[in-house]
């Protein structure tokens, strides 16, 4: 199913927005909620969140218009298709899929690079070091995307190379299969 | 050699300064400027005064890179300049050790044409001219940093790591 969803149309098409732009535009838009929230960074992170989650309910139909794939088996096949189809097709890196737990429930993304995060030097503040999670919206995103094929999830960053860690990692975890589906409520 | 290099903005005002000496010949990085403790203030004097010759000199050329533009004898400096597209101007002071009696006897072992020796050589235009645009790129992502803002002074740790690699690296 993966390599049916790998062969995929999307591949074939040339996306034309710069990357550069999409770096400054994204970089603009934390600068503005750090400025708007008087840096109060646990709402900055919270807002990119909403911001994310809004971009994720409806990016997951795009995805799997563009893919055409089917339901995945388990969490497993989820993660990866997250990883190698998901990131592939909209910011062409690949995060490694790793440390998963016993339970198959929760595992970490390992960002190898991070388009949105180039040329970023965090605010020497004292605080965004420690408080900001500058690709926060990368959480959002997730959850709303699965959201919508009946997975719950909660996602947050552990580390970031911004903030001086050896790694990017963000961890994921299934809460919960949505069984009845409920309107999502638009944030 | 001893470096003095200032950014400075479109509005004349100074975003970043640093102080270097050079690696190449045995040196050690460290500055010696010939007027000692006064040149903390003097080198920032003379490249305030050579901004006047850029505003002369900038229009003669369609080049960044404008070489050295004026010299401040008494103390034996040359300053370089390279403008950017926005009229931030990188100024690079440079003034050979002194050929007193601390560097006389290093002064005979090297040619005349040396980087660390003759400001006006060739070479050390050359490696100037690497020097800056080296920077160039530097300062291009610094401003890339969504958390900069354009007019501010330059305070990132390694904005000033990368230059100082620069200065190693060329001069």
């Amino acid at each position: 199913m993966l390599d049916k969803a790998k062969s995929g149309i999307w591949k074939s098409r040339v996306e034309k927005v710069n990357a550069e732009l999409v770096t400054l535009t994204y970089g603009t838009i934390v600068a503005q909620l750090c400025a708007d929230y008087e840096n109060d960074y646990a709402q900055v992170n919270q807002q990119l969140e909403k911001m994310g989650y809004n971009i994720g309910v409806r990016l997951i139909e795009d995805f799997l218009a563009k893919t055409s794939t089917a339901r995945c088996g388990n969490f497993r096949d989820t993660a990866d298709m997250i990883s190698k189809i998901g990131f592939k097709i909209f910011l062409n890196i690949t995060p490694t899929v790793t440390n998963w737990t016993a339970d198959n429930k929760s595992f970490s993304l390992l960002f190898d690079e991070n388009p949105l995060a180039d040329f970023v030097e965090l605010p020497d503040d004292g605080r965004a070091q420690d408080e900001l999670w500058f690709s926060n919206i990368l959480c959002g995103v997730l959850r709303g995307a699965l959201e919508m094929v009946q997975m719950s999830i909660e996602a947050h960053f552990v580390s970031d190379i911004l903030r001086g860690n050896d790694t990017t990692e963000m961890r994921v975890t299934l809460l919960r299969m949505i069984e009845d589906e409920l309107p999502p409520d638009d944030e | 050699m001893s470096y003095y290099f200032v950014v400075v903005s479109p509005s004349d005002t100074p975003l970043f300064e640093y102080t270097f000496g050079t690696s190449k010949a045995g040196g050690n990085g460290q500055a010696h400027f010939r007027n000692g403790e006064s040149s903390r203030y003097m080198n920032q004097f003379i490249v305030h005064a050579t901004l006047d010759v850029v505003e002369e000199v900038q229009w003669l050329s369609p080049n960044m890179w404008l070489k050295v533009i004026d010299n401040y004898v008494p103390t034996n400096s040359h300053i370089s300049c390279f403008m950017t597209g926005t009229n931030v101007r990188f100024m690079l002071l440079h003034q050979p050790s002194s050929s007193g009696t601390a560097a006389g006897s290093r002064a005979s072992t090297l040619s005349s044409s040396s980087i660390a020796q003759n400001p006006t050589s060739p070479q050390t235009e050359e490696a100037i001219r690497q020097f800056m645009t080296e920077v160039y790129e530097i300062w291009v992502k610094t401003l890339m940093n969504p958390f900069y803002k354009i007019g501010d002074e330059i305070k990132s740790p390694i904005f000033r790591t990368r230059v100082a690699a620069a200065g190693r690296k060329w001069l």
